[in-house]
């Protein structure tokens, strides 16, 4: 899901806005401007994060789950230049490497969190500091979670002490359409959310079914009222994204054959930008991921119905507890459940919810993420799919280590955009590798050290000053991960 | 009638053993939650107690399960929870946990809204949680009312311990409903308990209360005279020591904390009070300003200080549903240095001392009433289960609505 930076440029240059301000840079002469939709922007608000300098490291005689299904006793991994360089039975030692006896240890890639608020519900939550739901109306799609994201909250630093890597942040769920997701790096201690964001990561669009947006709503006789309002909705705003598109593409064709010399008449001017529409024709373009928040197995069918009217696909389905009432048909369609373990009954649509439901979804063929929308559970992903795995085994399912981990990485990335670039041990994927202290489906097992392209980030042996200016100072922090 | 009848042979289903029953539970990993600690030992059963637990007890007359070195312990005793308070907390539907508005607060009573038959209580007790403390939350005074002891077999009594204590909010959230300052929070506080100790003359006088209503005056009495359990629900150090020098200037009220993220700060002095914890080992955030010096090892900091702690999901996390998580939150304080028999303890036999009921469970041992979970693993890891769950000596079905639905979709099954 790589964006080409090519057409990044060209769509700007479309709307006026000034030149390509990537370091890549030059549009190539010969290319024709196509009237790129102006929503294939990762770039305002670019992606300024730069990978730490990263040593060499080499991690010796571990046991090692790659997050691709398999697991590696007695393994060695470097890591080279910030990504994963070797990974097998005994990888010679590279002049000036850092070694680390990895006896006894576990090493896995790092945790990727598809479903997270932190930054945008941070600590400390006042009434008047929750920056997630743009509950004003009920499509929302023009706003974007990074834009509400403070840095300093201190729920990074605990995430990346549970061996979180990367991590995407989602508007709320009041509103059908909540706006636009952002796949972050936890880089602690960073100024702008800017220097945190994922270079190249799609953006997403979140959207949700169900009761949240029917009561945001229906208590001020707004639709949505009813799931009934709440599928007209979709419906209404995917068709109009449908027309936006076409005005687009109109004037695409009208630009091209000016610009190649057909000048009958003024030069074409561009439709009206709407960013809502922005992000919907961003999905319908296919450049941005549908994070759907959807409980219930009817609501999910007919949400794939939508997806099929209007030819758009859904990355994911968020908590999703009734996905395996479905599993097979989540199969077919490639779309991934993003769950909790066992989370339940804190509301009518989440009153089905199994325990099993993780396992089940990955006997299915379907592809299964542990999430953890809460700043606690993202501190331990790994026991969330530990308690998963082994109700799993207790109904019969037998499922290994090695493959459980495609949850808690693989998965997400998949679901993320970001697969190519991290989510496994896979050589010259990132290095997002997480040392644990033992097998990290214990309760009992901690993330020792974490890498994140390579760098050092987390150090249990050394943890240093709160790396949150909101934490520093306090006469406690110090002693307070 | 048909149906009288067949609600009857339901029942009997659960009511089963006979009088007399002997069970024992053989070769097991005992933990006894006593001075003799974890043994390799049997375990016998007489109807509803615990009759011994050694080794090579005899097994004329009883019913013998064989442990096969499997851990066995106390039932799992939930600290502090709304189970049995709601069938679903959230989507506008009922919820007894939460009381608003001025009518009531201090005589709040849970032990007259627990449901033994919500669907929340299977889905707990088979996953060891065997006894609860329940307490209602109050979103309009300081005093959340009176919480209750329940056991988790579905029982129609299921209220062992009414009214066994009451909760006050003595930090932020008091605060706010008092006032809008700690300030006020604590005249006002101790001005309800005198209120209370002078019911009812004081009413009967028609001079009425300073701060409470005649209600709730009646209803806090006890508590005010030290005969039930005052839980101050608090987190920040300084809220702490204040609630020790009103326990110091009031020696015979007892007193425990829920909460007490920041206890870690003020461990000695709670100790050297003897006022005993219930605190959240995954609370290690800044959720609120009070919170600013949480952190993960504060269980851990706080037992090794002497203090007796109790494991339980924070005020900010507690519900009806997940009480069931109790070992996975003790099993975290082992892994930020709790020893793990006082983590165990935590959730079992610490609970039932802060509630005034260790006499009866919390530990394997004579008289005991026997509530014993045996566990597939070690019960403080994520990924062990009970294989047996006894409540009073009767074992309990490891069914929920949950394992309907699991059987009815199971792919392994199809």
């Amino acid at each position: 899901m790589q964006i080409s930076l090519v057409s990044v440029c060209v769509g700007l240059l479309a709307l006026g806005a000034g030149g390509c301000a990537t370091t890549s840079g030059a549009v190539a002469a010969d290319e024709s401007p196509s009237a790129a939709p102006p929503n294939r922007d990762a770039q305002p608000f670019a992606s300024t994060y730069v990978a730490p300098p990263a040593p060499t490291v080499l991690i010796r005689d571990a046991s090692v789950l790659d997050g691709e299904g398999r697991e590696y006793k007695n393994a060695d991994l470097l890591i080279r230049d910030g990504k994963i360089a070797a990974l097998g039975g005994s990888v010679a030692t590279p002049p000036g490497a850092i070694e680390i006896d990895g006896r006894g240890k576990f090493v896995t890639p790092g945790i990727i969190d598809a479903h997270s608020h932190l930054g945008v519900s941070a600590s400390p939550t006042f009434s008047g500091t929750s920056n997630v739901n743009e509950r004003t109306q009920p499509n929302t799609a023009e706003v974007w979670a990074e834009h509400s994201v403070w840095t300093m909250d201190p729920g990074f630093s605990r995430a990346v002490a549970g061996g979180v890597t990367a991590l995407h942040i989602l508007p709320g769920s009041s509103n059908l359409f909540g706006g636009r997701g952002v796949t972050l790096r936890p880089v602690l201690g960073a100024v702008t959310v800017q220097d945190m964001k994922f270079p190249d990561a799609p953006h997403s669009l979140k959207m949700a079914c169900g009761e949240n947006p029917a009561r945001a709503y229906g208590g001020r006789n707004t639709s949505p009222a009813t799931g009934m309002g709440n599928f007209a909705g979709y419906r209404a705003a995917w068709a109009e994204a449908v027309e936006y598109g076409r005005k687009w593409d109109a004037y695409a064709k009208k630009l091209n054959k000016y610009e190649k010399g057909d000048r009958k008449g003024d030069k074409p001017t561009p439709p009206d930008r709407d960013l809502e529409m922005e992000t919907l024709k961003g999905v319908l373009d296919g450049e941005i991921l549908v994070q759907w928040h959807c409980y219930r197995a009817h609501e999910m069918a007919l949400a794939l119905d939508v997806a099929r009217e209007f030819d758009f696909k859904i990355s994911a389905f968020h908590h999703a507890v009734e996905s395996y009432k479905l599993a097979d048909r989540l199969a077919a369609a490639d779309v991934c459940s993003a769950m909790w373990a066992d989370w339940w009954g804190f509301k009518l649509e989440a009153y089905d919810s199994i325990r099993e439901n993780i396992p089940f979804v990955h006997a299915a063929g379907a592809c299964a993420i542990v999430h953890s929308d809460d700043k606690f559970g993202i501190q331990r992903l790994n026991q969330e799919a530990a308690k998963a795995w082994s109700d799993g085994q207790r109904a019969g399912l037998d499922i290994s280590r090695g493959e459980v981990w495609t949850w808690l990485s693989l998965n997400p990335a998949k679901a993320l955009g970001i697969a190519d670039r991290t989510g496994s041990l896979t050589i010259g994927k990132a290095g997002d590798v997480v040392i644990w202290s033992g097998d990290p489906l214990s309760t009992y097992a901690v993330a020792e050290q974490v890498f994140i392209d390579g760098a050092l980030t987390f150090d249990r042996a050394a943890p240093g000053a709160a790396p949150s200016d909101f934490e520093l100072g306090h006469d406690h922090t110090a002693l307070s991960r | 009638m048909n149906r009288i009848l067949l609600a009857l042979a339901a029942l009997a289903l659960f009511v089963a053993p006979a009088s007399a029953e002997l069970v024992l539970i053989r070769g097991g990993k005992i933990v006894t939650n006593t001075p003799q600690g974890i043994l390799e030992a049997d375990v016998l059963l007489r109807d509803d107690r615990v009759v011994t637990v050694g080794r090579d007890l005899p097994s004329s007359g009883a019913t013998v399960i064989e442990a096969q070195g499997r851990w066995v312990t106390p039932g799992v005793f939930a600290a502090m929870s709304h189970i049995g308070l709601s069938d679903i907390s959230g989507s506008g539907a009922p919820n007894d946990a939460t009381v608003s508005g001025a009518l009531v607060s201090a005589a709040a009573d849970v032990a007259r809204a627990f449901n033994p038959s919500a669907a929340s209580i299977a889905v707990t007790r088979m996953e060891g949680v065997t006894r609860a403390a329940i307490a209602p939350e109050s979103s309009g005074s300081m005093f959340d009312g009176r919480g209750a002891l329940v056991v988790l077999d579905g029982r129609t009594e299921a209220v062992f311990a009414p009214r066994a204590f009451q909760v006050a909010r003595m930090g932020e959230e008091g605060a706010d409903r008092t006032g809008g300052s700690r300030a006020a929070l604590w005249p006002a506080f101790e001005a309800a308990l005198a209120d209370a100790r002078s019911y009812p003359a004081r009413y009967v006088s028609g001079r009425g209360g300073a701060v409470l209503g005649e209600l709730d005056a009646a209803a806090l009495k006890p508590f005010a005279e030290g005969q039930g359990l005052l839980l101050i629900h608090t987190d920040r150090a300084s809220d702490i020591r204040e609630a020790l020098r009103f326990k110091a200037a009031n020696p015979k009220m007892r007193m425990a904390i829920y909460g007490a993220a920041e206890g870690w700060l003020v461990a000695r002095e709670l100790a050297a009070a003897g006022v005993a914890v219930i605190v959240d080992p995954l609370a290690n955030l800044p959720a609120r300003l009070e919170t600013l010096a949480a952190r993960l090892d504060n269980a851990a900091l706080l037992h090794a200080a002497g203090v007796k702690v109790a494991i339980a999901p924070g005020p900010d996390r507690v519900d009806g549903n997940q009480a069931r998580l109790a070992p996975q939150l003790a099993g975290n304080a082992v892994a930020h240095g709790m020893p793990w028999d006082a983590a165990f303890a935590a959730i079992s036999r610490v609970p039932a001392e802060i509630f005034g009921v260790d006499q009866r469970v919390g530990a394997l041992a004579p008289g005991r009433l026997a509530d014993v979970v045996i566990w597939d693993g070690d019960p403080l890891d994520v990924r062990s289960a009970p294989v047996a769950v006894f409540i009073e000596g009767r074992q309990t079905p490891l069914v929920s609505r949950q394992t309907a639905l699991r059987d009815r979709y199971n792919p392994a099954r199809r």
